[in-house]
């Protein structure tokens, strides 16, 4: 007999515990025992067991397990799944679209158009031609060793994913910026998406959407990068000195004029900021999105991992680490441009 | 002193706090500021604020700091709604205003100048120069001329192309008085305009606002908690303390005849040679006196006329305005008139 024998029997709930017991199948545990044959009375104080869900169960079989708990979670979102999906899929079917098609220009224009593309983007952010220099140097060495099409591929994710945050985040952090109760109710949620390990967003989008579709990672990648650039986008408005706010009124300009004539401008380095870590949780993600057929330098990582091939995985891993140089201080350059712009 | 009254506040009250309305019925039974706070948790900001304030003239509001000034400047525009009371500007009430009515108050009525500047840090000295403008909805490109000659005016040509950070302090108030010029309204709030400025650049700009003041006649609120600065600017001068005035007038009428300890206490460190004009302290005759040592002007202050008599106290002026005498001044009644005065209870404290 089992610990917790007694919490039924004076609750008089055995029969209800009998009811369950006669078509439960034995767990394994209880298999083993039983043909060990141990005796279950012998237990010292010592080994009393957390009086948990699968310990209930063993005193009373019509207790529901732990995994009848997560069973159910299971069975319940897959339930909804289906009504859930017939909003979501269009909803999110643009996303798919955008990552494909811009995978699918990226991979297919020449690298002689790409390369001094992306070079031509470095010196207008950042105009500077030490760092084009730089981004020359690391992207030549990668296509050297022919990681240039996998680099790409991670650069495109990325770019896709961290333009849509920004322009998802910017317009979400303003609303929060306006009013203290959306403040209240959004930051519980990036609290949560911010603290959630990665895997588990992979859970639910995976029943949601089919691993085939490139829109799961693009959402796994945005949902866990999001986060910062609606803080500081929300951060840099109220941050904005209050007595240029007051001037701004004081001079009779509209709600309109105040928010892109002096709100926006003036946050922009905290939104640039915010940026700059939305594209760097980017790069991370999509790193982990591969495990979700994510394509790009994570496929060789995971490779590595998988087949051991030990060089594929750490060049693959050097040719990240490049790929996060370069977006860093590109990013972190322009940054530098516009907080010099504005010196108080 | 016969020009139209340009600004009037009527009974104004302000209190902070969650149910200022309750806290209003106590202060109207007399309870203080003091007392307020500590029993309700609510801060009076003003109480039972009357001024009048006439167009074309510096009206200077002064007072300690947390005495309420800037709470109340800020009424005039409604940057602050009050508790109660009533601010009418031209005749009408600005609290009936509705979002449009205020808006358009704020552009064409009102322009303000801080303390601390408020300029736009990403625009360069031009475009905040425009901003009113800029707000009405006109283009850079409208406004260049506009707010170069405005630029020009306080002394700030050839830099309109910088941005706000490159310039010294007084330089940025100057951008922030061109602002507030360039947006041609009639009246221009100034809130502790220079206090950020050292004493040098300060006494530049109060001679760069009387000059324009001069010329342009605008009807100015002025908030300063200096009194020098005060008296200098001032033509109408109202003393704030705790949120409620103490005295109100004409400087030198306050000057002579404080009616407050607080206010004597505040005088009592000026130099009154330099601050009190020849008509303050003149005995108001067109009688020609007996033995004439020469004309003064009624504007000269004292100071000048002791440096004149080189120290001797026999003489009498003839005081004349206008090439008219309208009085005589006896170095006796001068050397007297510069001992501080106590406070009177006098005749003076009537309301404007
Ligand atoms: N928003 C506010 N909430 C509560 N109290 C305020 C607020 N603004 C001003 N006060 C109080 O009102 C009083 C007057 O403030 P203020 O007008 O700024 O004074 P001054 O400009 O003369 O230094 C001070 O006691 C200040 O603490
Ligand atoms: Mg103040």
């Amino acid at each position: 007999m089992a610990t917790y024998d007694f919490v039924f029997s004076s609750l008089g709930l055995e029969d209800w515990c009998s009811d369950g017991q006669s078509d439960a199948p034995m767990s394994m545990a209880a298999l083993l025992q039983k043909t060990k044959g141990t005796d279950a009375e012998a237990e010292s104080l010592w080994d009393l067991p957390f009086p948990s869900m699968d310990a209930l169960n063993e005193s009373c079989a019509a207790f529901p397990k732990s995994r009848e708990l997560t069973k159910g979670l299971e069975e319940g979102f897959l339930s909804i799944k289906d009504s859930l999906s017939v909003v979501l899929d269009p909803l999110t079917q643009p996303l798919s679209w955008f990552l494909d098609g811009t995978l699918y220009g990226m991979l297919n224009t020449p690298w002689w158009i790409v390369i001094p593309a992306l070079l031509a983007v470095v010196f207008v952010v950042t105009k500077s031609w030490k760092l084009v220099g730089f981004v020359a140097g690391s992207l030549v060495l990668l296509a050297f060793i022919d990681y240039y099409q996998y680099a790409m591929e991670t650069l495109s994710i990325i770019f896709v994913c961290a333009f849509l945050c920004v322009l998802l985040g910017v317009p979400i952090g303003i609303a929060m910026s306006r009013s203290d109760m959306m403040q209240r109710l959004t930051i519980p949620v990036l609290d949560m998406l911010q603290t959630l390990p990665p895997f588990v967003y992979l859970i639910p989008l995976i029943f949601l959407f089919s691993v085939t579709e490139s829109k799961l990672y693009g959402i796994a990648i945005i949902l866990y990068a999001i986060v910062p650039v609606i803080r500081l986008t929300n951060l840099g408005i109220r941050l904005v000195d209050k007595d240029v706010i007051e001037a701004a009124d004081a001079f009779g300009m509209t709600s309109q004029q105040k928010l892109f004539k002096v709100q926006i401008p003036l946050a922009l380095p905290n939104i640039m900021a915010g940026v700059n870590q939305t594209i760097m949780m980017s790069l991370a993600m999509v790193v982990i999105a591969s495990l979700v057929s994510a394509p790009g330098l994570g496929v060789l990582v995971l490779q590595g991992i998988r087949n051991l091939e030990l060089g594929v995985g750490l060049v693959a891993g050097l040719g990240i680490v490049i790929l996060a140089v370069i977006l860093d201080r590109v990013t972190k350059a322009s940054l530098a441009r516009i907080n010099a712009s504005q010196k108080q | 002193m016969d020009r139209d009254i340009k600004i009037s506040i009527r009974n104004l009250y302000k209190i902070f706090g969650p149910i200022p309305d309750v806290a209003l019925a106590y202060v109207r039974r007399g309870m203080g500021k003091a007392e307020l706070l500590e029993k309700h948790n609510h801060v009076l900001g003003l109480q039972d604020i009357n001024v009048d304030m006439r167009e074309g003239e510096i009206t200077v509001i002064m007072g300690l700091s947390g005495s309420g000034k800037s709470t109340l400047i800020r009424h005039l525009n409604r940057l602050i709604e009050p508790t109660a009371g009533e601010i009418e500007v031209d005749g009408k009430n600005v609290l009936n205003f509705d979002e449009d009515g205020l808006r358009k108050l704020r552009r064409e009525q009102m322009s303000m100048v801080f303390q601390k500047f408020a300029l736009l840090p990403h625009k360069t000295v031009l475009e905040n120069a425009g901003m009113a403008l800029l707000v009405r909805g006109h283009t850079v490109r409208d406004f260049e001329d506009e707010a170069k000659k405005w630029l020009a005016r306080v002394g700030l040509e050839g830099n309109e192309n910088q941005y706000p950070h490159q310039l010294s302090g007084g330089m940025q108030q100057r951008v922030g008085i061109a602002r507030a010029l360039a947006s041609n309204s009639p009246v221009m709030l100034m809130d502790e305009a220079f206090s950020a400025l050292d004493p040098l650049i300060r006494s530049d700009m109060q001679d760069l606002l009387l000059e324009l003041q001069e010329e342009l006649k605008k009807t100015v609120v002025f908030i300063t908690h200096d009194l020098d600065e005060a008296l200098k600017l001032a033509d109408h001068l109202v003393i704030l303390k705790d949120g409620h005035i103490v005295q109100q007038g004409e400087p030198q009428e306050i000057l002579m005849h404080p009616n407050d300890p607080y206010i004597t206490d505040f005088i009592s460190d000026i130099n009154r040679a330099r601050v009190l004009r020849v008509r303050s302290v003149m005995a108001k005759t067109t009688e020609p006196p007996a033995d004439c040592a020469g004309d003064i002007s009624d504007r000269d202050n004292l100071e000048s006329v002791i440096a004149r008599s080189e120290g001797d106290t026999d003489l009498v002026y003839r005081v004349v305005k206008k090439g008219n005498q309208v009085g005589i001044l006896e170095m006796k009644e001068l050397v007297k008139a510069l001992v501080p005065v106590d406070a009177s209870e006098g005749d003076n404290r009537s309301r404007y």
